[in-house]
């Protein structure tokens, strides 16, 4: 069994396998491997016992459930209103600077991708940005410098 | 400060015993709960302000033997983050409020529905939850409380989608009626309530509705949490009694040269300064889930309204006409209108398409679009046209 394969009947085997399980387990498969592939939708469907088109029609709905192949740690600056008045630009400069990548791209070494989202719910410490599903909140450019360095080195 | 009165209801310490609101409370009939829930007043923090009780009642009538309770905590609308401070301070009492209204309606089983970006909560989330259900056992309440997670969508709020998504599909508004109190989650009879709905619950029956009903107005019972944010130095939670007018909210959040104050949200209205005198906050007057965004002369209001255009159509559903095209041609027409390919007058069209989409889109998204839309535009004329 190849890992998707693996992977994805030990979520159906800890979720079960209802149309209610199909959440939990895209879920499962994007926390291990950042996104789905066409071969885990496949599987998905196959475990199920759903069309893969359900499987896909799902995963695409959700701003989460990417379907292209990202980073190991997932950059989302969020760019609503009041972030977007404090500064986000300069944030999503300063990542790209850093990262030598634009907004929307994975770098050469699949380690970081850069996305923007909707409101992530600190809009009283903005600009915030989620790696992975860490928030950080308060950002200017020398924190956010800080912390992307530090996942670089990770 | 005279004219604010601050309250401590909802980030209220915790009683000493663990759940011991909810231990005295089960002792109650299901008929006592809602009755003093219908007393009380209360209507939903999320937004559409249904009154809490009738919803608990009228789902307790439902002869279906199987029920839900649903906590929604999907909190996507901008300038909103009061769920997650009281998802991280008191979630004891948000458990509590589900498990009370589980009694009341005869429901074994409810779901939390916490949005994606809330995922780094979920560990202590997770330990609470054991604590209730040793709790619940001993307690003899047989309700138990499962996690959902949502993945980035903000149409998920609406209490359908969000039963579709939990049901593992894409998480698209079904048509009503009929309302989740007959046919919510897996088909059953459900109810569906706020974050903060449910912690008022909790209050209510741990102070009693007269005692509740002391704070706020007729219209508006109780204290609201507030999510603050923008061109404000007290950005942030606060916990306020209903009813109190603009005037008052902005001399004591603005930073003096407040220009304009988004109540609601990117789906709610936007007021401007002229009329901070005669604006009520509160279901009398202008409604709020609790964001309230402060902005002041430094801001262009077309920039505010284009982020709200964006942000519309990228979490539009896409399900229906009015609200997948409308979106996508408000954003265009007023791009058009600022760069001079389209005349002045060419906005008023855009008012008209923004009202169809009130009366014909599916949902409440589609529907709250002209909102901000109309407020912005006709209070800031010249600012989208210069
Ligand atoms: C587009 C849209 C998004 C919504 N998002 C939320 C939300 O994030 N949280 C919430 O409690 N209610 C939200 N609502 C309102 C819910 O549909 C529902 O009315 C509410 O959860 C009922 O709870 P309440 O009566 O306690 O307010 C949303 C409604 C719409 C139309
Ligand atoms: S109004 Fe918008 S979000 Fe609601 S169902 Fe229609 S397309 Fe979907």
């Amino acid at each position: 069994m190849t890992e998707t394969k693996e992977l994805v009947k030990k979520l159906a085997d800890k979720y079960g396998r209802a149309r209610e399980s199909l959440m939990p387990i895209l879920q499962g498969v994007i926390e291990e491997e950042r996104f789905v592939s066409s071969e885990a939708m496949t599987e998905i469907a196959r475990e199920l016992d759903i069309a893969s088109a359900e499987v896909y029609g799902t995963a695409t709905f959700y701003s989460f459930l990417d379907t292209q192949p990202r980073g190991k740690y997932v950059i989302r600056v969020c760019k609503t209103i009041t972030c977007d008045m404090h500064g986000k630009k300069k944030v999503i400069e300063k990542i790209e600077d850093l990262l030598k990548i634009k907004l929307g791209e994975t770098t050469q070494d699949k380690k970081f991708t850069l996305l923007t989202t909707n409101c992530l719910g600190w809009c009283h410490q903005g600009p915030v940005m989620l790696i992975n599903s860490t928030p950080y909140p308060s950002l200017d450019e020398n924190k956010v410098t800080e912390i992307i360095m530090d996942y670089m080195s990770k | 400060m005279e004219n604010l009165k601050r309250v401590d209801l909802i980030f209220g310490a915790y009683t000493n015993e663990k759940y011991k609101v909810l231990e005295s409370t089960l002792k109650k009939s299901s008929e006592q709960i809602i009755t003093e829930m219908i007393n009380s007043g209360l209507k939903g923090r999320g937004g559409a302000g249904f009154l809490t009780g009738l919803k608990w009642k009228f789902t307790a009538q439902e002869s279906e033997p199987t029920k839900y309770v649903v906590c929604n905590a999907d909190e996507g609308e901008p300038g909103t983050f009061k769920d997650r401070e009281i998802l991280t301070k008191v979630p004891r009492k948000v458990f509590s409020g589900m498990a009370i209204c589980g009694k009341a309606i005869g429901a074994k089983k409810g779901y939390m529905y916490l949005r994606g970006e809330y995922q780094y909560l979920l560990p202590d989330l997770m330990a609470e939850l054991d604590v209730y259900h040793e709790h619940a056992k001993r307690f003899n309440h047989d309700f138990t409380i499962e996690i959902r997670m949502g993945s980035g969508a903000y149409i998920c709020g609406e209490e359908s989608a969000l039963f579709e998504s939990i049901e593992g599909k894409r998480g698209e508004p079904r048509n009503k009626p009929p309302y989740p109190t007959v046919s919510g989650v897996f088909s059953k009879p459900t109810v569906i309530n706020n974050v903060e709905t449910f912690v008022n619950a909790v209050m209510i029956m741990k102070y009693g509705a007269e005692e509740f009903k002391k704070l706020g107005t007729s219209d508006s019972r109780g204290s609201k949490v507030f999510s603050i944010s923008g061109d404000t130095p007290k950005a942030g939670i606060h916990e306020l009694e209903l009813g109190m007018t603009l005037a008052d909210f902005v001399a004591e959040f603005g930073d003096g040269d407040t220009k304009a104050v988004q109540v609601g949200g990117a789906s709610g209205f936007c007021v401007p300064r002229k009329k901070f005198n005669e604006t009520i906050i509160g279901f009398e007057g202008v409604p709020t889930g609790g964001s309230m965004m402060l902005f002041n002369s430094s801001r262009s209001m077309y920039n505010v309204l284009h982020n709200y255009l964006d942000f519309f159509e990228e979490e539009s559903c896409g399900q229906c006409t009015p609200c997948r095209v409308g979106c996508q041609q408000l954003l265009k027409g007023i791009h058009a209108v600022k760069k001079g390919e389209k005349p002045s007058s060419y906005l008023n069209q855009l008012l008209q398409l923004s009202d169809t989409m009130k009366i014909t889109a599916k949902c409440g998204l589609g529907q709250s679009v002209a909102n901000s839309f109309s407020s912005i535009v006709e209070n800031f004329k010249e600012e989208m046209i210069y």
